[in-house]
């Protein structure tokens, strides 16, 4: 009680004097805001405007500095969520809503119902932790009530009563505020600055995060692997189809508009959420059927510049033969199209932004490719922060022209690259990858993976398999005349190792044991594949 | 075959149109750069003749060249929109090309990254500019600079000795067109055209060992450097600056180059394609705020001028008069019924009388007549307003405080807007004009008189006449104010005799009601009048372009689009559609109010949503629980066998690609801190 209180107050001294010494700053900076204000306004106000895509955000409510969250709040939203089941549900029927109010509560509940005990058990340090009233009365209101569960329960209650009468949470948490309102009521003057500096130092300040030690394993749910996630994905009806496909059309709208821009110079970079590669394939069906083009999938995991500058060179220009450096080839694909003002070609990139071509070096051959005025480059970005990409000098040189195609279809094929954290932790990886990656090796590389591969297979009814002993498998490898000396092996496996498609580990005598991470079907599957290619 | 989408038949006529129009305002844009320019590179050029001939002089004097191991180097300040300097530096290469030496070399820092590479860039560049000068030997030079094998300054001071020689020993001809442009022993350029970026030791290695060889080596350096001038210090030690001889060349600053290319761009009537008041003020707000890049604005520019002609199809009519004309005649019915269809040209239908409306709204050829009469007038209404604007600019830019601004643009800008005399600023600056003095009224009109002079409105003639009539009245009064001060000066003389207390304090008493209740000065009125007379010339003129008929044709003013395109938000963008999925998605069941969003929303949504309410780690199995409640609380009561596996299974597979979606976006990332847990890269939101 009384120490609390102590606690607090010093608190909102330490607090104050923060305010003042953050006033004096202020005052500097009041002349620096006001003009930004005048910008931001005189940017705002032709933003309203014919553009229903509703771009009318201020970025300071975007994206800010990290605040505290208290672990169970996200299963309170989504109780909350859940409760409010949109239009469907008729005011009268109050015990309805509340019944499925209360399910997911006890599903979602079980676990937290042990947390909650600990907190009750040691509340002195969790009111520390609390010390900034504006924005946490209702948190605190919270946890006072969670100290114990009856009230907790009638909470929920008058909770439910009311958002079955269609009101937003926001006013549900409102009702049940107001009893430690008073207590609290003289820290709300403080200043709402003095609360952001507050919330940052207290974010950053203890680096213990606190969640639940709750596994994914418990919930004895199998792995997906990515086939069979796919075709889940299948039978899992798309949501709003129709107004996704309104939107598609569009943008489909603007093909003519792009090409116009695209030969007059400007380079086209699309923004927005969803996949914008079934829009660019639109595009290149529909207009580029005659023209040269190019189309780099950004999302591959092993896709870089070098590859791109190949197939310009080799495809395009018809050169055979090899450079020094990305630099020279380059040069010597300028000079062509320079020379040649005949030549023209379309670059599509899906995911400009993707891991392997975010690198700088990458971006400025891309951008200096892209500012040939014989080049048309059109791109995707999905990263929220993909425009810090590119400086002042690399965005003159791209000549981008922003458009926004936000198309809210599924990432399909850019995630199934992505090594994705509930996938990838069961250590498969996609087929389509494997031989992806396998059909740019050389056949000796293949050969050797095979080995591999064929012998992970027959010893597959073994549990304690090791994997195939370092030794062995250069044995296996020469007798197949595939490698010549360990040397040449060991580089082999280390490019397999790089993508990830075996795994090393030391026995416990000291011996290298080589394993694919990969399940027995899977690799039934490749092997299939490989002798119908072959 | 750039077709558009709109069926009109004059799209060939309108992209030509639009073609035309860019070109010319493109050479206008270079030919303002080049002037701009031209100072800078005259110094330069004239700070290269000079150390290169000191230089040659010295070396024949052998105690002189003892001493002279400094490189005569240009540090050429650029300002820091670096994005226009490339342009720059093309013309300046181009310039030293013709006036003073073949041989140049440009440097950027990302091809140098060691000594090495230098040089090889270097050498590479030089030897490839020697081949362009005599072609007729280029195999043996070719294979010289393939080989590279040794890039080293030795060989590079043999190459320049051979072609110095080579060029001495030419046939006579040869000799005498060549030392026509050059010197005999031209000196070799080497511009650093991003001097900040380049490592210092590449710099201080080269400059050493240049240095070394500079009596062999007839070397000029330029620095581009885009902050100031004491970067060079700052980068380089006092042992290597002091091997360098530095001259300092100042380029104008991009503000000044802005404001000429909008004088030449927007301020004249030249041109038939204008910039709308909302258009313009992003266009210079993206300038000012973002990138400083003259380049940018012009690419801005450009990019209005392909919009207008895109997508207002009476974008035809945006060419000179006399071909507007023309082509009003051939309009099709269509094309009548979009102009019927501007709102300027309905306000003005309403205007007339009710005969003339039946007939502008029925009779195409009646339509069109009345049409090159607008346009005409549109005309005009250019050709007056520029002069009227500059003057009125000379009368507000002298004035404190500046109430319309320093620049003509940003009183272009409020002539735009609205109507300026009904502006506050324009009130307060006739005050202040009202309290100028003779002498800056005086300059003042006749900068007035020689602008309208110049101008070719026919109109002016009148109000020529009018100011002269002024200036005269001002130059007349000069001999009155003489008697005025004589007056005041005899009242002065009388307060000094009264020495008494009383007495002085009722003179001055006396003074100062004479003053109060004392007619205006005759230089006052005539002030008056004049400011007067400008009001009016203002009122007339400058009426804001909205208010003219037919003012869409010329006009671009959709700055959204703009905007957009040039100055996207893309984080915005991705959080409206996270957050309010039903901008986008205009179905219904999305709709909701405030912050919060309803639980039909698509996956990704939800998940984002709910991530939202997470600390720094997020537990999976926690998401997913929480995802699988909201959305069985979807499907509603009917989804009774939400425990069975199959159902369970899509909606994992659903919460699957969810969260690699947003991995993709970047919202978070695998988290080795915990099992089964995910870091939040992105804070606030909601």
């Amino acid at each position: 009680g009384a120490k609390v209180r102590k606690d607090k107050t010093q608190l909102a001294d330490s607090a104050k004097r923060f305010v003042k010494k953050l006033e004096n700053i202020s005052d500097e900076e009041a002349q620096e805001i006001l003009e930004e204000k005048n910008y931001v306004a005189a940017l705002g106000i032709c933003a309203r405007g014919s553009m229903g895509n509703g771009s009318g955000v201020s970025g300071g409510e975007v994206y800010s500095f990290q605040t505290p969250k208290r672990s169970s709040k996200m299963a309170e939203l989504a109780s909350e969520l859940a409760q409010t089941p949109g239009q469907s549900v008729e005011p009268g029927h109050s015990e309805c809503p509340e019944k499925t109010g209360k399910t997911p509560q006890n599903s979602t509940w079980k676990c937290n119902s042990k947390k909650k005990e600990a907190v009750s058990a040691t509340p002195y340090r969790l009111r520390k932790r609390l010390p900034v009233p504006d924005l946490y009365l209702e948190s605190e209101s919270e946890y006072s009530a969670s100290c114990s569960e009856e009230e907790d329960e009638e909470d929920q209650q008058e909770v439910n009563t009311v958002s079955s009468g269609q009101k937003t949470p926001a006013k549900t948490k409102a009702s049940c505020m107001p009893p430690p309102r008073n207590t609290l009521a003289r820290k709300n003057k403080k200043d709402k600055m003095s609360n952001l500096v507050e919330e940052y130092f207290e974010a950053h300040s203890s680096s213990k995060v606190h969640t639940s030690d709750r596994m994914l394993q418990k919930l004895r749910k199998r792995r997906l692997d990515q086939q069979t996630l796919h075709d889940l994905l299948k039978k899992a009806p798309l949501a709003y189809a129709a107004e996704i496909k309104d939107l598609n059309q569009q943008h489909e709208s603007l093909f003519s508009k792009w090409m116009l821009q695209l030969h007059l110079g400007f380079n086209i970079v699309l923004y927005g959420l969803g996949s914008k590669r079934d829009l660019l394939e639109k595009f290149r069906t529909s207009v580029l059927q005659d023209s040269v083009h190019l189309v780099v999938n950004g999302y591959f995991p092993s896709i870089t510049v070098r590859s791109i500058l190949n197939s310009i060179t080799e495809e395009v220009l018809d050169h055979i033969g090899t450079f020094r450096s990305p630099l020279d080839q380059l040069e010597f694909i300028i000079k062509n199209f320079r020379e040649d003002s005949s030549l023209e070609l379309y670059v599509l990139i899906h995911n400009l932004d993707s891991q392997m071509l975010r690198g700088e070096r990458s971006q400025q051959i891309l951008a200096q490719l892209s500012s040939l005025p014989s080049i048309y480059l059109i791109a995707s970005i999905d990263h929220i922060n993909a425009p810090l990409m590119w400086d002042q000098a690399k965005l003159s040189l791209y000549n981008w022209l922003w458009y926004e195609t936000t198309t809210f279809k599924p990432y399909v094929e850019e995630t199934s690259y992505e090594n994705s954290l509930l996938v990838q932790q069961s250590g498969s990886l996609a087929l389509s990858s494997l031989t992806h990656v396998l059909r740019s090796l050389t056949s000796n590389a293949r050969g050797i993976f095979r080995l591999l591969a064929q012998y992970q297979l027959e010893n597959k009814d073994n549990p304690s398999y090791p994997g195939l002993s370092f030794q062995d498998f250069y044995q296996q490898c020469r007798e197949a005349f595939l490698v010549n000396s360990d040397l040449t092996l060991r580089a082999q496996l280390t490019e397999f190792r790089d993508h990830k498609l075996i795994r090393t580990k030391r026995g416990a005598d000291g011996v290298e044991y080589l394993l694919i991470p990969i399940d027995d079907s899977t690799l039934t599957d490749f092997l299939e594949k490989e002798d119908e290619d072959i | 075959f750039r077709g558009r989408t709109d069926d009109s038949e004059d799209v060939k006529l309108r992209f030509a149109t639009c073609q035309s129009l860019w070109n010319q305002m493109k050479l206008e844009t270079e030919q303002v750069q080049e002037d701009l320019n031209k100072q800078l590179f005259d110094n330069l050029v004239s700070f290269l003749r000079r150390s290169h001939s000191e230089s040659q002089e010295k070396a024949t004097e052998w105690t002189c060249q003892m001493k002279t191991r400094e490189i005569p180097t240009a540090a050429l300040v650029l300002g820091v929109n670096v994005t226009d300097h490339d342009l720059t530096f093309r013309s300046l290469s181009e310039v030293l090309q013709n006036s003073v030496t073949p041989y140049i070399a440009l440097l950027e820092a990302k091809d140098c990254p060691g000594i090495k590479n230098l040089m090889q860039k270097l050498i590479g560049q030089l030897m490839n500019c020697y081949v362009d000068v005599d072609s007729f030997e280029d195999e043996d030079y070719v294979q010289v600079s393939q080989n590279r094998i040794r890039c080293s300054m030795t060989s590079l001071i043999n190459w320049y000795g051979s072609v110095t020689k080579k060029t001495d020993s030419e046939t006579p001809s040869k000799k005498r067109t060549s030392s026509s442009r050059h010197w005999q022993s031209p000196p070799v350029v080497v511009v650093f055209k991003d001097m900040e970026s380049f490592t210092t030791r590449v710099l201080q290695d080269f400059i050493v060992i240049s240095s070394q060889h500079i009596h062999e080596l007839p070397l000029v350096l330029i620095f581009g450097i885009a902050t100031s001038p004491m970067i060079i210090h700052n980068l380089l030690p006092h042992s290597v600056s002091s091997l360098l001889c530095i001259e300092l060349f100042q380029s104008l600053s991009c503000k000044e180059h802005l404001s000429t290319i909008i004088d030449k761009l927007l301020l004249t009537a030249h041109f038939p394609f204008k910039l709308g008041e909302k258009v313009l003020q992003v266009l210079i707000n993206i300038f000012l705020y973002h990138d400083f890049s003259v380049q940018n604005f012009i690419k801005g520019f450009q990019l209005c001028i392909v919009e207008h002609f895109y997508s207002q199809p009476l974008s035809v009519l945006c060419c000179q008069l006399v071909d507007a004309k023309k082509r009003v005649n051939s309009l099709s019915h269509s094309q009548c019924e979009n102009i019927r269809r501007l709102p300027s040209f309905r306000r003005y239908v309403e205007s007339q009388v009710s005969e003339k409306q039946i007939a502008l709204l029925t009779a195409d050829g009646f339509l069109k007549e009345v049409i090159q009469k607008l346009l005409e007038d549109l005309h005009v209404y250019h050709a007056n307003y520029m002069p009227v604007l500059r003057c009125l600019h000379i009368f507000t830019s002298s004035l404190p405080k500046y109430p319309l601004g320093k620049q003509i643009r940003e009183l272009h800008c409020a002539c735009l807007e609205n109507r300026v005399w009904e502006t506050e600023e324009y009130e307060s600056s006739l005050q202040l004009a009202r309290m100028l003095n003779k002498s800056d009224l005086v300059t003042m009109l006749q900068q007035c008189v020689e602008i309208l002079m110049s101008s070719s409105g026919k109109e002016f003639d009148k109000t020529v006449e009018k100011l002269k009539e002024f200036l005269t009245q001002f130059q007349k009064l000069e001999g009155e104010a003489f008697q005025e001060r004589d007056v005041s000066v005899s009242s002065q003389k009388e307060l000094q005799k009264k020495t008494d207390l009383y007495h002085l304090q009722k003179s001055l008493l006396e003074l100062k009601e004479s003053r109060r209740s004392k007619k205006l000065t005759k230089f006052e009125v005539l002030r008056f009048e004049l400011v007067d007379y400008i009001d009016s010339l203002v009122r007339n003129y400058l009426v804001p372009a909205d208010h003219k008929t037919l003012h869409e044709i010329m006009y671009f003013n959709t700055a959204s689009v703009l905007r957009e395109h040039l100055n996207a938000a893309p984080r915005i963008a991705l959080h409206t559609a996270l957050n309010n999925p039903y901008c986008y998605l205009e179905n219904q069941a999305l709709k909701s109010d405030g912050g919060s969003i309803s639980n039909k929303a698509p996956d990704i949504c939800i998940v984002y949503k709910l991530h939202l309410e997470c600390g720094r780690l997020i537990n999976l199995s926690d998401w997913l629980e929480a995802f699988s409640t909201v959305v069985t609380g979807a499907e509603g009561p009917n989804a009774d066998a939400a425990s069975s596996d199959q159902v369970d299974d899509v909606i994992h597979a659903r919460f699957i690609r969810a969260v690699s979606e947003l991995e993709l976006l970047g919202f978070i990332k695998p988290s080795k801190q915990k099992a089964d847990h995910v870091a939040r890269l992105t804070w606030g939101g909601c």
